[in-house]
């Protein structure tokens, strides 16, 4: 019987059906196959008819031969040629027993049980191959599987990858845009803050005009007075000298006031001089420059400068003024004009504080500045204080701020002591300290290294 | 005639010296200094009946000028000396302010010595 042909036949077709899927990928080769697998079952019912047939028995092994032939022809059949060829021993095995039972039947059943076990060896072979083909099908779909499944996930990775690079762009433009804002801003800032500090000093200047103009008055008065009273002692000597008998003594006397006349002339133009020096210093842009100083001077000018200015503004206000000056301070290393804006500032605000005090109690009150400079070891103190007003705690706390001011609006900017604190802390390395007693009395302490 | 003086400025001790050198050399007037108001009223308690006239500024440092006024038109009620005021600042307000206390006279600085040579002339 060759129903095992029939069954290999049949099952090789479906197979090959299956493994080129040739039902989806390639219809019309489908319907081919279809045709050969009715075709099939048609040579298995006509083995029925034509069993007597001996030529026939060779027609199973011919036609598996076709079929594993066929499969090499066409390139659709590429996936199925290396498992078609584990027919051929079968076809092989089956040809030849056929061949000899033809030639001689005797034979043929002398070595029958050689025949059917290599027939059965074959099918196995067969069967095996199949199994292991199908095994490493399975194997093969699943890494297939698996890698779409990775392939999938790579997809919805890069995906989302590039989903979050449009975020991150989005974020970084916007974040980039801040930046720019911010950087515009804080450019605005600084340039309006560069402004406020000329403005404070402007301001600071203004409060300096009066008295500059009071302290430059005076000495200007003893100049053209001293120039006029020597012209007259000029006067006076020349119609002595010319008189027949001169009074020695009173020659003497003449020229010796006449030279103290011009020493006189000589010391209040330089200190008109000085005045005008100072104000151009304090309106200039600080040089940065460090300058060896005479801190007592400083302090007895600016002391006068700032009592004048608010004098200036304020008829009736009168202070006393004590200046206690260590003769050992000697120059020290400072920014001038810096410096002498945080004095002036400190000082203006210590004859407001006394102004303000004796606005509210007039009677037994005497109003008292005191400018006091103290030599340390390796370092200067300057220590300005005043029995005026004084602060609340409150107050006390916010003074260093910028744009805090307890004055009315638009009679302070609020940057003074800021700015004293900087000039000090950072223009020095110094450090800047103030006790207070609210009602009572402040007192600023600037400390300066050597 | 005794002049007492009071300005906070040194030198003026020397300008006067020198403007008035004629008349203090021929006794026709006597100049006393001081430098500070409270300076000045320990002085005139001192010289009391001699201080016939009083040349100060107001804008000094401590007691001011005007102050300085006020407080001899009180403790000297009776023997009145002549009171001249000087200031830098010859504003309406303390003019006025000065004759209400009592002021005799306002001058204005720079001083003209020659009128002032006049006024103290007058006085005397």
């Amino acid at each position: 019987m060759s129903t095992t042909s029939f069954l290999i036949a049949f099952f090789f077709i479906n197979y090959v059906r299956k493994a080129i899927q040739s039902e989806a990928k390639y219809p019309e080769l489908d319907r081919l196959i279809v045709s050969v697998r009715y075709f099939t079952l048609g040579l298995f019912g006509m083995q029925f008819i034509f069993d007597d047939l001996d030529i026939f028995r060779l027609v199973w092994p011919a036609y598996l031969a076709f079929l594993v032939w066929t499969s090499h022809k066409r390139e659709e059949f590429e996936p199925v040629r290396s498992t078609s060829l584990a027919l051929l021993p079968y076809v092989a095995i089956t040809l030849v027993g056929e061949l000899i039972r033809m030639i001689s039947t005797d034979f043929y059943h002398q070595y029958d049980a050689f025949f059917e076990a290599g027939k059965f060896f074959a099918f196995i072979w067969v069967f095996i191959l199949w199994l292991n083909n199908r095994k490493q099908e399975k194997a093969l779909e699943a890494e297939r599987l698996k890698l779409e499944k990775q392939e999938e996930l790579g997809r919805v990775t890069e995906e989302q990858r590039s989903q979050l690079e449009v975020l991150v762009a989005e974020r970084t433009a916007e974040l980039t845009l801040q930046k720019e804002e911010l950087e515009k801003a804080l450019n605005h800032l600084k340039a309006t803050q560069n402004q406020l500090i000329h403005a404070e000093k402007m301001a600071s200047l203004g409060e300096l005009t009066a008295g500059i103009a009071h302290e430059i008055q005076n000495p200007l008065n003893f100049v053209n007075n001293f120039s006029e009273v020597s012209v007259e002692l000029v006067e006076e000597l020349r119609e002595e000298s010319q008189k027949p008998e001169r009074d020695v003594e009173l020659i003497t006397d003449l020229l010796s006031d006449i030279e103290q006349n011009l020493q006189k002339i000589q010391h209040h133009g330089k200190r008109a001089d000085s005045i005008v020096k100072g104000m151009l210093q304090h309106s200039r842009t600080s040089s940065g420059q460090k300058e060896n100083v005479d801190l007592n001077a400083m302090a007895d000018e600016y002391l006068r400068l700032a009592y004048h200015g608010l004098r200036a503004k304020d008829k009736t206000f009168n202070a006393k003024m004590v200046t206690e000056l260590d003769p050992t301070l000697g120059k020290v290393n400072v920014l001038p004009q810096d410096l002498g804006r945080v004095l002036l500032n400190m000082l203006t605000n210590a004859f407001y504080a006394v102004s303000e005090k004796k606005r509210q109690q007039p009677q037994g009150y005497d109003p008292t500045v005191w400018i006091v400079t103290q030599s340390r070891p390796g370092q200067v103190i300057i220590r300005i204080r005043d029995n005026g007003t004084g602060m609340p705690d409150s107050v006390k706390q916010k003074i260093f701020q910028p744009f805090f001011t307890t004055k009315p609006t638009g009679q302070g900017t609020g940057l003074g002591l800021s700015l004293s604190y900087d000039i000090i802390t950072k223009g020095h390395g110094g450090s800047l300290e103030v006790v207070t007693q609210e009602g009572t009395c402040t007192e600023f302490i600037i400390r300066l290294p050597r | 005639m005794n002049i007492l003086v009071v300005d906070d400025e040194r030198d003026v001790q020397t300008l006067f010296e020198q403007r008035f050198r004629r008349e203090i050399r021929n006794g026709e007037f006597r100049f006393f200094f001081t430098f500070s108001g409270e300076e000045a009223l320990s002085c005139l308690e001192k010289e009391d009946s001699e201080i016939v006239l009083i040349l100060s500024d107001i804008n000094m440092p401590g007691m001011s000028g005007l102050e300085l006024l006020q407080s001899i038109r009180q403790t000297h009620p009776h023997s009145p000396p002549v009171v001249m005021m000087i200031t830098a600042y010859g504003d309406e307000e303390t003019h006025a302010q000065a004759l209400e206390l009592g002021a005799n006279d306002f001058l204005t600085k720079p001083l003209n010595f020659g009128e002032l040579k006049d006024k103290l002339k007058e006085t005397l």
